[in-house]
């Protein structure tokens, strides 16, 4: 037997407004104001040379002329060659990431698992025999 | 319209009479050229920006090797996602898999992945164009100084007006600039004399090894997405493809495979003609490369070439972030405000809009690498998901229990391959973007609970499923 199908409240107009703004702020806070304050992408070193020439850059000749069709002397090839990635991490951030994905992924299939099965129970009915046609759309 | 009573997705028949339920859809009229085509366009614009930053995270070899993990992460992608689509043949792609597998909360962030991506992806696509026209203007010595950001602004407001209006949003005109932007493509590597090594592209006197060592194959395989990011909306087209059996795993497989000969051969004109470092480091690589032969037509050629890939792109995206948007609040997964359609134009403007002053701030504010590692990130997310959500749809409708357009070779092999990928990529992105995956899974999580807590009250129950199967297998 089918379950009563659940009636949802109507959301008020503002009530939308709110949730809109409210995931607009979701992505502002937590995604843009990381980058905007320079708190993402970090992971390098910037290495200075004083008086750079493109052998101590460690560019060869063809290297070096290269740039130079690029429109780079050795100073401003320098700050794009001396920052390089920093790949020494911590393994205790390296354990919090793979908590907080693998933590992600298990409860957001728990929780959805007790939300499907609100929608089969509501679609085919809790222990009925399914229509093998399944349910007109 | 047609009858598609014995379609994939449709129940098992089990018996004669069972075949005489009736449906309708959209019309089946495309082949597997289409189904290529259709990915090739959707991807190419990846060949033109941000593959290159694989090559500032580990060097070009490393550059290389993440360009083929890639292409197999996609191959499994291409297989998995050609069995549920095909089967699962609804409007919604992904987001609409995800309801119908694995439940409502995994269905919200699928739609909230699709839109992040695309949203990101649009943002990166203005940041180049306002790169390029700013170079472009400078190196052909245009008097007075460009301001880029207004080009970023301009580009974001035009694309969501043609959008809004429901002008442009065609797949045949996407088709046509694709083709230029290829031909762009074609014609520099014709250009460099591939042949003749030594003569314009120097390999011999650029490649410099692995200047971040083995971890460098593992810290590139970040940008390594980026060649093949998009080809899975190969299989939004599902409901239109004359054999989906067919069609659907010819078209994306050929169109991997298309790809990876054109990321090939794109590595290998920027790395023979580019410093490691610029080359990691480049907002127009191949516009780059097309100056350093010295040739004024063919930079010419690759500034339309590049402006029309990303206009081409960001078109594409700001259609489809705002119908996935669109479709979450129809099902009242958003605010149902979203789920309103234009009067006159019959375009979901609201969702279009919503997203206009968003896309603008990440643009004129955030650098490039950035906004792409906010799209990686989003779509890694949904491969992860799409490999835990075939093995459920395994589970719950074992084959033959329902109608499947395609049934991918070697079950579970692909599935765990992606699973394992998608974890080394993870690992990829950690190193030098850290901070920003945890940014990422922060919104997700935040978002979940969110609609956990509130939204989901709002959500009808049983309306959620309307695929015409049988219940599932332990329910």
């Amino acid at each position: 037997m089918k379950r009563a199908p659940y009636e949802p409240p109507t959301q008020s107009v503002f009530g939308q407004v709110v949730d809109a703004f409210l995931m607009l702020a979701l992505v502002l806070v937590i995604l843009y104001l990381p980058l905007l304050l320079g708190l993402a992408g970090g992971g390098t070193t910037v290495k200075t040379f004083d008086a750079p020439t493109w052998e101590a850059l460690g560019q060869n000749a063809t290297m070096a002329a290269q740039w130079e069709k690029l429109g780079f002397d050795p100073a401003k090839a320098s700050e794009i060659i001396g920052k390089r990635f920093d790949y020494e991490f911590s393994w205790v951030a390296l354990a919090v990431t793979a908590l907080v994905i693998v933590g992600y992924f298990v409860g957001m299939l728990r929780w959805s698992e007790k939300e499907y099965r609100d929608v089969i129970a509501e679609r085919f009915g809790d222990d009925a025999k399914a229509d093998p046609r399944g349910p007109t759309a | 319209m047609v009858d598609v009573a014995n379609v994939p997705g449709a129940a098992a028949p089990a018996s004669a009479a069972d075949s005489s339920s009736k449906r309708v859809a959209l019309k089946r009229v495309l082949g597997p050229a289409h189904v290529w085509g259709l990915g090739v366009g959707i991807v190419l614009v990846g060949e033109f920006m941000g593959w290159n930053f694989a090559v500032g995270k580990g060097g070009a070899i490393a550059a290389l090797t993440a360009c083929w993990l890639a292409g197999i992460l996609y191959t499994c992608v291409a297989m998995i996602d050609s069995e549920v689509t095909s089967t699962v043949a609804a409007a919604g792609g992904q987001y609409a898999q995800a309801k119908h597998i694995i439940g409502p909360l995994a269905a919200f962030n699928v739609g909230l992945y699709l839109v992040m991506a695309y949203t990101m992806l649009e943002v990166s696509n203005a940041i180049v164009t306002g790169d390029l026209i700013q170079a472009f203007a400078a190196n052909m010595g245009l008097a007075g100084e460009v301001d880029k950001r207004a080009y970023m602004t301009l580009t974001i407001v035009f694309l969501a007006w043609l959008n809004y209006r429901g002008v442009l949003a065609t797949l045949t005109l996407n088709y046509i600039i694709t083709a230029i932007a290829f031909a762009a493509i074609l014609a520099l590597f014709v250009a460099v004399n591939p042949l003749t090594p030594g003569a314009t592209v120097m390999h011999d006197q650029l490649l410099t090894g692995l200047p971040y060592g083995g971890l460098g194959i593992l810290a590139a395989m970040h940008f390594g997405l980026w060649f093949y990011l998009g080809i899975e909306g190969t299989t939004q087209a599902a409901e239109e493809v004359r054999s989906p059996a067919r069609s659907l795993p010819l078209g994306t497989l050929t169109g991997i495979m298309t790809l990876l000969i054109a990321a090939t051969l794109t590595w290998y004109i920027g790395t023979g003609l580019m410093p490691w470092e610029y080359l990691g480091q480049a907002i127009t690589p191949l516009y780059d490369a097309a100056r350093l032969t010295g040739s004024l037509p063919l930079e010419l050629f690759l500034f339309v070439g590049t402006l029309f890939a990303t206009l081409a792109s960001a078109n594409g995206c700001i259609n489809d972030a705002s119908r996935a948007w669109f479709a979450m609040g129809r099902d009242r997964y958003m605010p149902v405000w979203f789920g309103a359609v234009h009067p006159r134009y019959h375009t979901p403007y609201r969702s279009i809009l919503f997203f206009v002053p968003i896309a603008i701030l990440f643009a004129v504010s955030t650098p490039l690498d950035q906004t792409i590692t906010l799209s990686i990130l989003s779509g890694l997310l949904g491969y992860t998901i799409m490999a835990i959500g075939v093995m459920m749809f395994r589970r719950k409708w074992p084959l033959g229990s329902i109608a499947r357009g395609y049934v991918h070779p070697l079950h579970p092999l692909p599935a765990i391959l992606l699973l394992g990928l998608c974890a080394v990529t993870y690992l990829a992105v950690f190193l030098g973007y850290g901070t920003q995956l945890l940014a990422m899974m922060a919104f997700y999580i935040f978002a979940s609970a969110w609609f956990v807590l509130h939204r989901y009250k709002y959500c009808r129950r049983g309306d959620q499923f309307t695929m015409p199967w049988p219940k599932p297998k332990g329910y």
